[in-house]
């Protein structure tokens, strides 16, 4: 009976899912401790933010779009046409690097002030405008090579191999930090500012946001513009790991993205996600793939279908605790009756 | 007077769109309406081609057409025609010499049978677990191509098996290629099942309009499934239309891209895609449509992995066209410049 | 005399072929709790809107201590100090407390929200209403009572000068209600004014201090509670309609019941929306199920068509008990159930007369069967001519049809199942006299010429006195009287609605 209670209490927490997140990426990382020799290395730690710091990016411009309810399939392949813009613009014009980078960000921007203008003004399904947007953005990228072009600008491959140490105990990419960073500004956006609690409203209620006199047109239209942005940063942070562009680099991200966003908490329709939760996601999937190429045997293949698994696990779960809460907060108020 | 019916015609705007297309190119292609004989009687010219080509979206934009009719969305069917490509070639196997591991009927009837199974999968996450399409049909989307690497182990599957190149060839003794008898036919299936069940009326209704369907006694749940589950079934057989193309199953490649092509001939054919009333016949003229575009590109010297972008644009032009707040925004927009002045006054009035 | 805090001055609003108000004056004192009354339709949530600014007014004026205003939004609403709260709680279940009480003007601090101050804000603003509990947590957590009186305190906090609430207590309880009731009470001891809209009489007794009835978009009057009877009360909201009572005449003869039970319901109940209600159902008879809106007729109507599942008690169909869990279940025991939303759950607007008259056979039908072309539309040219729909052609979408061709299309699809009980849940809602009267002159003739049992829903009392030869009077979600023959007539119905007050 006790149990049962903590068990309702630990389920209506608002950090229950986080908890779980985080649970489970100390029982795979221990389960990896235990089988190689090599995850005890402090490095296979820092390197799981060096080699996901695109996605821990993207998936913190995702989250903001699942907050409100809404979906970005596009990131992807923003992504790809971030590393092919700034591919072209350093190898074949004279473009500086400071300008190619703030170009390739401006063009995120904008990208997806434009998304989110269609979608919000004219009151289109968001999954139909970014699905046109992820397409539009692949083809672009063949359109502006169809081969690989490889980065070989001295002072961008510097800046990509830049390692900055972690107290002796290993280092970090630059990209590793720009990615945590990133993730601490958007949890300050949205934990403390009108902006960013306005997306939560929104999120849990659009109808009722309006009535209580918020922005709500405004905000959904910069909700998708940061996602741009995210996406087209993360891009800049791939290609420091690439160093060149590719038609089908990021290939699927969009996917691992909101899978990361899912695990770590967020709720598909929207009003609920936790960042710190999200970057858990991120770590549980660098985790399987580090498995998995620590294994050796394991196909790249199986990451996906890892994840695809993992993702349906925690969409069933959400639908469980969902009704569970109703339950609850039924039950709640019996209790205030009495 | 007649004019005014024909445009308002379900068919008229993908019509127009395809002889627009067939148009150019009977004008900039050399030779593009001329049909000849091989020696070994089988027909071949461009037109052929095309419709060779577009038999597999043919199928795949039937199963779509339903889905979005419900007012959802089914993207994994791309991932499903890689599984389906992938079960059919694995289980033919590629041995050099030209001799199937198993009965081509079997890997045939076991390539369809996984796309109804992936199809069920995704009708269970939907109407059961109430599940967003777009998010449920994700899932698929990208595991989807996991599992079809994981079937062929990652290889790229080349079957040399002569008997599996006639699904999307000519049998010998046939004028034309046996896949565009297979979407006539699945298009024949779905005319008679409309003609012969109720599930098209079940299927408007539930898209217009899910709690009057259920208050005059409809299944919501089980019309929503069927129509997933159906969705797979499209998906399988465009797998092994495609597989037999290429004679190979290639994971990463396989219908890549046909969900965007599946849509975009959808929302050609004039069906919405918010749902409710749907047009099989424009469907299937959406996706010849589709396909002599794509040819024509091609033809014009445009590579496959740019095209997505041209049919971006247009799946956000057609969809802006069906939007329901463009078009009154157009409509007030038109007022404002011709009838603005006596707006005002009976406002103030 | 307290001052006069809301002058609204022969106010008018027009819709599209209907007027929805028709100088209609509402005076609202400081420091009173002032009911708005009257039956659907009546013009109630028409007026408050007027007010804060959610349509446009066609005509009136509206003066604020005073000062004439014009508010344009809710916002602009707000800003002048008139607040609403609505049945449907209008806060965001994925906040925190303090939060939906803050939105949207939170306190800083170094440009970042200081949800320190934002916490202790809200605790002491509940506190003034005597609501103690954990501002940090989650909505959700809380039960809608709790959430209703945060919505009231938000509302209360943003603009203290006039409070609107719009059916607060449909979905709370007798204890939830009284603590509720118990901060409205504090409030207008604070010097609020506010407008209190509900379909429960006992509570407008309760709680108010004057009441304003409106009908058919025309003020009937305004009283002071204390000395206005219930019955009295109900008359003016109910009223006599005077071309229905022109047209008794043409009325057919009742129907006389046969001694044969169709349907038994024994003491059902589903939690939440009924108690125990008994209800025996004849051939050929015409049962009314009477009650103010929100008592528990369509509830009722719901439970017995499988809408919803009951909870509690059994039902019995021609003698045998049966488990009525989903609507195909009672359609196969031939019950058809006409909804009261017409554009919501009845018609499927985007489709043809046809496909919706044929559509509920085609349901039972299943799936894989059909009806051939041939045949819809000869069951639907029949229908259209029996009811008289008035149609250009069948194929015509029924989205394009009058409300009250909408609705005869719907009871064609029911009646094309051939059911054996028909039940119609308001179905002469917000449709012109001729087609009522067609519509009651039909339930009779059902009863009468084919024996089949029909149940009738409506707010309109003469509509239910003319055409039942049964009254089952609802009340606050339970049976209270029910009537039979003779007894069948208004006042009696008022009677029992309003319960121990006898004259």
């Amino acid at each position: 009976m006790k149990m049962k209670k903590m068990m309702n209490a630990a389920v209506a927490s608002r950090y229950f899912a986080f908890f779980i997140t985080v649970f489970l990426f100390l029982v795979l990382y221990g389960v990896g401790m235990m089988n190689f020799r090599g995850f005890t290395r402090p490095q296979v730690f820092f390197n799981l933010f060096i080699d996901n710091a695109t996605l821990i990016i993207v998936t913190v411009g995702i989250t903001f779009t699942l907050l409100i309810g809404g979906i970005d399939l596009s990131v992807g392949a923003v992504v790809a046409l971030a590393c092919m813009i700034l591919a072209y613009l350093l190898e074949y014009t004279a473009v500086p690097v400071a300008a190619a980078v703030l170009l390739v960000l401006a063009f995120g921007i904008a990208f997806g002030a434009l998304q989110g203008y269609i979608i919000t003004k004219f009151d289109m399904q968001p999954f139909i405008i970014t699905l046109a947007g992820m397409f539009f953005c692949r083809g672009m990228t063949a359109v502006i090579s169809r081969d690989t072009i490889s980065i070989t600008n001295p002072f961008y491959v510097s800046i990509a191999s830049a390692r900055i140490s972690v107290f002796g105990l290993g280092f970090v990419s630059i990209g590793a930090v720009m990615a945590l960073l990133v993730l601490l500004i958007a949890a300050i956006v949205l934990g403390f500012t009108r902006f960013g609690r306005t997306i939560y409203a929104i999120g849990g209620s659009e109808s009722s946001a309006a009535l209580m006199g918020l922005p709500v047109f405004r905000t959904k239209v910069l909700v998708y513009t940061i996602n741009g942005f995210c996406a087209a940063l993360g891009g800049v942070a791939y290609s420091w790991i690439m160093l060149s562009g590719y038609t089908l680099h990021a290939l699927g991200m969009e996917m691992d993205a909101i899978a990361s966003s899912v695990i770590g908490g967020t709720l598909l329709t929207g009003g609920v996600a936790f960042l710190p939760g999200t970057l858990f996601g991120v770590l549980i999937q660098g985790v399987i793939l580090t498995f998995i190429t620590f294994q050796g045997t394991l196909s790249a293949w199986w990451t996906k279908i890892v994840i695809g698994a993992l993702l349906c696990v925690f969409i069933v779960m959400q639908a469980i605790i969902t009704e569970r809460k109703s339950k609850l907060s039924s039950k709640s108020s019996l209790e205030n009756r009495l | 007077m007649n004019w005014k019916r024909i445009t308002s015609s379900s068919l008229f705007l993908p019509l127009l769109a395809l002889f627009a297309l067939l148009l150019f190119n009977v004008i900039f292609v050399d030779g593009f309406l001329s049909i000849q004989m091989t020696e070994d009687g089988r027909l071949y010219g461009r037109l052929i081609d095309i419709l060779n080509r577009s038999s597999s979206l043919i199928v795949l934009s039937l199963g779509m057409t339903f889905v979005i009719a419900t007012s959802g969305i089914d993207i994994s069917v791309g991932a499903v025609v890689a599984i389906s490509a992938a079960v059919v070639c694995t289980l033919i196997g590629g041995r050099g010499d030209g001799v199937a591991e198993h009965p081509m009927a079997l890997a045939i009837l076991a390539a369809v049978a996984i796309g109804v199974l992936c199809g069920i999968w995704n009708g269970f996450l939907v109407a059961r677990l109430k599940i967003q399409a777009v998010v449920a049909t994700l899932i698929l989307m990208t595991a989807g191509r996991g599992i079809a690497q994981l079937l062929t182990a990652g290889q790229i599957i080349t079957v040399y098996y002569k008997p599996f190149s006639y699904i999307s060839g000519t049998i010998p003794g046939n004028v034309l290629p046996t896949n565009i008898f297979i979407a006539a036919a699945m298009v024949l299936l779905v005319g008679f099942i409309m003609k012969k069940t109720s599930i098209g009326l079940f299927v408007q209704a539930v898209g217009i309009n899910a709690t009057a369907s259920k208050y005059a006694g409809i299944s919501v749940s089980l019309v929503l499934f069927v129509v997933y589950a159906f969705s797979g079934f499209c998906a399988g057989v465009s797998g092994l239309i495609e597989s037999s193309l290429i004679r190979a199953a290639d994971a990463n490649n396989a219908g890549l891209n046909m969900e965007m092509d599946a849509i975009l001939a959808v929302a050609l054919g004039g069906t919405l895609l918010s749902g409710g009333k749907f047009y099989i016949g424009g469907s299937v003229i959406g996706a010849i449509t589709i396909q002599t575009l794509t040819t024509t590109m091609y033809a014009l010297g445009i590579a496959s992995d740019q095209l997505p972008v041209i049919k971006a644009i247009a799946v956000v032009v057609l969809c802006l066209i069906q939007s329901k707040k463009c078009q009154a925004l157009v409509a007030s927009w038109k007022e404002n410049r011709h009838g603005g002045s006596a707006g005002k006054t009976v406002e103030k009035a | 005399m307290e001052q006069v805090l809301l002058e609204m001055r022969q106010i008018d609003k027009l819709f599209p072929g209907v007027r929805a108000l028709s100088k209609v004056d509402f005076t609202l004192r400081a420091g009173e709790i002032h009911s708005l009354m009257g039956e659907n339709g009546a013009g109630k949530s028409t007026l408050v809107k007027v007010l804060t600014g959610v349509y446009p007014r066609d005509g009136g004026t509206i003066r604020l201590n005073g000062h004439e205003i014009a508010p344009r939004t809710p916002k602009e609403a707000q800003e002048y100090g008139i607040s609403t709260v609505y049945q449907e709680v209008n806060l965001c279940a994925n906040l925190s407390v303090a939060e939906n009480i803050y939105i949207g003007r939170e306190p800083k601090k170094h440009g970042f929200i200081d949800w320190k101050t934002m916490n202790e804000r809200a605790v002491t603003l509940l506190k003034r209403l005597h609501i103690t509990i954990d501002v940090t947590k989650t909505l959700d957590h809380y039960s809608v009572a709790i959430q209703q009186m945060i919505a009231i305190a938000r509302a209360v906090d943003v603009s203290a000068r006039i409070l609107i609430l719009d059916e607060p207590t449909s979905s709370l309880d007798e204890q939830e209600t009284q603590r509720l009731f118990a901060i409205v009470r504090e409030l207008k001891a604070q010097g609020m004014g506010i407008i209190f809209i509900s379909h429960f009489l006992e509570q407008v007794y309760a709680l108010c201090d004057r009441v304003t009835v409106l009908r058919n978009g025309e003020l009937i009057g305004s009283y002071e509670v204390a000395h206005l009877s219930r019955l009295e009360l109900i008359a003016k909201m109910i009223g006599k309609n005077l071309s229905a009572v022109q047209e008794m005449d043409q009325t057919e003869e009742k129907s006389q019941p046969s001694a044969d039970v169709f349907l038994a319901a024994k003491d059902i109940g589903c939690t939440g929306s009924l108690v125990d209600v008994d209800l025996a159902i004849h051939k050929s008879e015409v049962v009314g199920l009477a009650g103010l809106l929100g008592s528990g007729r369509t509830e009722t109507a719901e439970l017995l068509f499988g809408i919803h599942s009951i909870t509690k008690g059994e039902i019995d169909i021609n003698g045998k008990k049966l488990n009525i869990s989903d609507p195909m279940t009672a359609m196969r025991k031939k019950i058809a159930f006409c909804p009261e939303d017409r554009k919501v759950s009845g018609i499927i607007g985007d489709l043809s007369v046809r496909d919706n008259i044929i559509l509920a056979m085609q349901a039972k039908d299943g799936m894989l069967k059909h009806i051939p072309y041939a045949r819809q539309a000869e069951i639907a040219d029949e229908f259209i001519r029996l009811l008289q729909i008035k149609v250009s052609d069948r194929e015509q979408l029924v989205k394009n049809l009058s409300g009250g061709n909408q609705q005869k299309v719907i009871i064609a699809r029911w009646l094309a199942t051939q059911p054996e009980l028909l039940i119609l849940d308001e179905p002469t809602r917000g449709i012109d006299v001729g087609t009522k009267s067609e519509i009651q002159k039909m339930a009779v003739q059902l009863a009468k010429q084919r024996g089949m049992a029909v149940v009738f829903i409506s707010s309109e009392m003469d509509e239910m006195t003319r055409t039942c030869t049964k009254l089952v009077v609802m009340k606050d979600r339970r049976k209270v009287a029910e009537l039979m023959d003779d007894e069948v007539n208004s006042e009696n119905v008022m009677k029992a609605i309003a319960g121990g007050e006898k004259e």
